[in-house]
């Protein structure tokens, strides 16, 4: 189960994540894009946590909303509008909830990750965060359906992200900017499924 | 990296509030949402011509509003697409009840970025059509990738589409007209240095002393090929080959030309470019009637150059050479 409390606590330690991750996601997105993606992650949760300190929403799909709307309007590039739908989407699926079961976490990321793919129109394989989101969604689906324990079904989805993530490296990327490189973008791992997996595994270091 | 910045996060609201302090006569800068407005908005009964994208490209498209040409620009973080809420305030600001033309580039970002302004205008009440512009021959134009860029053809359509809004036609005819520029042009570009994003710190791309990357995009984006550096007059051949068989521009055709700097590339090699170009066009029977020759869609400071052909008519020629006023383009006034 996640309180609200704890849902807070995942947003502001993901601040801290994507501080932490500036470098590398910059890194990995000069190889393949146009090197700003750990900038824009970094300025977007920086932005949710100073807008989110003004605020006392009085549940988790308030909460994730003002998330939601602080990214659309910070972020730019694809990823405001990506991560931007993604937690809207979220926040609908717990409109009203003060915590969550895990079922209902399940459902927040199947929400989320169906405003992804119906923005981005982004498909399995062509080398973007679907890569790591998708599979993380199957593998939480099927902990669920197993019966496993909320902890065994996020550190599975975690695991899962990590594995997509690490598939796009041989990928050749068919949306987005590094599609433009064709070939050249193989052997390169997508920045997106990066910022993605690490959704997965801070919501582990911080539920787990 | 040598910049001349105070600190990377300042670099867009400072440059922002010099050019309004330098063209007030022209134009409005609003702050928190980012946009630059003409300085009459809104004109009564006229479609609204809204442009954007990150910063980094000036003077597109903030440099490009004033009579004649964009009455929005919306810039973004450098590289980095606007954000919604910019988007929709500067069509707001612009709305004289006739209706807003958004001039998007084709890049991920931009689209989805658009796309949401435009559903939140349209629950506005605000009628909005959207063009994309995607006009690079570098870029293979298959399932398999975003698409092409859009290009330098922007600053052609943003001209263009701002006279025929002046003269009051309406945004159906307006984003016509818009469509018809786009699919009448093309572009590619090259550069011979990167370029580097103030808050990365870094140069985007590493380029040997003699290479040179053929097909770049404005973004540092890597282009068709990397190979080494070769004479001003093979580049072009190289890009003109590419630009004239894609189309394709045939022999009687009237074409309206610019030559574009990166941002690094000095006057007397893009003049050099240009004569070049004229040469090419000459021996292809192609007629240049109009030509652009300068800085206005920028890599930062990427040295480098971009071609841009548009075939013309009658009607594209005169809504080219009606009055236009801004910061970076005037004649006719």
């Amino acid at each position: 189960m996640v309180s609200q409390k704890k849902l807070r606590a995942w947003i502001e330690v993901l601040q801290k994540v994507y501080a932490e991750n500036r470098q590398y996601l910059i890194d990995l997105d000069s190889a393949i894009g146009d090197a700003d993606h750990g900038i824009n992650m970094d300025r977007g949760f920086t932005n949710v946590q100073a807008d989110l300190s003004k605020t006392d929403p009085p549940d988790i799909g308030a909460m994730l909303k003002t998330v939601a709307m602080t990214l659309i309007r910070t972020v730019g590039g694809a990823a405001g509008p990506l991560y931007g739908t993604f937690f809207l989407r979220a926040s609908t699926a717990c409109a009203g909830k003060t915590e969550l079961q895990a079922a209902d976490v399940v459902a927040m990321f199947e929400a989320g990750l169906a405003g992804v793919l119906q923005r981005g129109k982004a498909e399995l394989n062509d080398k973007t965060m679907v890569d790591a989101l998708s599979p993380a969604l199957v593998a939480m689906k099927r902990a669920l359906g197993n019966g496993s324990d909320f902890r065994q079904i996020i550190q599975q989805g975690a695991a899962a992200a990590e594995e997509g993530m690490k598939n796009t490296i041989p990928m050749l990327a068919k949306k987005g900017r590094a599609s433009y490189l064709g070939e050249r973008s193989i052997g390169h791992q997508d920045p997106g499924a990066t910022s993605s997996y690490l959704l997965l595994k801070t919501a582990v270091d911080v539920w787990g | 990296m040598k910049k001349l910045i105070n600190k990377p996060e300042d670099l867009v609201p400072e440059s922002l509030a010099g050019m309004a302090a330098a063209h007030s006569d022209l134009i409005n800068v609003n702050y928190n949402p980012n946009y630059i407005v003409r300085a009459d908005a809104p004109i009564q009964g006229k479609v609204g011509i809204v442009s954007g994208g990150g910063s980094g490209h000036e003077p597109m498209h903030g440099g490009l509003v004033g009579m004649g040409m964009l009455d929005a620009a919306c810039p973004g973080e450098v590289f980095t697409s606007p954000t919604p809420d910019q988007m929709e305030a500067a069509t707001k600001a612009v709305n004289g009840g006739a209706g807003a033309l958004h001039i998007v580039k084709n890049y991920t970002g931009d689209v989805m970025n658009f796309e949401m302004a435009a559903e939140l205008c349209l629950a506005e009440g605000i009628d909005v059509e959207a063009v994309v512009i995607n006009d690079d021959v570098a870029v293979k134009d298959s399932l398999y990738t975003a698409g092409r860029r859009g290009v330098g053809i922007t600053v052609l359509a943003e001209k263009i589409c701002g006279a025929a809004a002046e003269q009051k036609q309406d945004l159906k005819k307006v984003a016509d007209i818009c469509r018809q520029v786009n699919a009448n042009g093309r572009s590619m570009g090259m550069a011979l240095t990167s370029c580097a994003v103030p808050s990365a710190g870094k140069p985007t791309f590493e380029i040997g002393a003699d290479e040179m990357e053929i097909g770049i995009g404005i973004h540092g984006e890597p282009g068709r090929e990397r190979m080494p550096l070769k004479t001003a007059r093979e580049i072009v051949g190289i890009m003109s080959a590419a630009i004239i068989s894609d189309l394709p521009f045939q022999s009687g055709d009237s074409v309206i030309v610019m030559v574009n700097g990166m941002g690094g590339t000095p006057l007397i090699e893009l003049y050099l470019v240009f004569h070049e170009l004229n040469e090419v066009c000459k021996g292809k029977g192609i007629k240049i009637v109009r030509q652009l020759i300068g800085n206005y869609i920028t890599s930062l400071e990427m040295a480098g150059c971009s071609i841009t052909l548009l075939k013309t008519n009658d009607e594209l020629l005169k809504l080219w050479d009606a009055p236009v006023h801004t910061p970076a383009l005037r004649w006719g006034v």
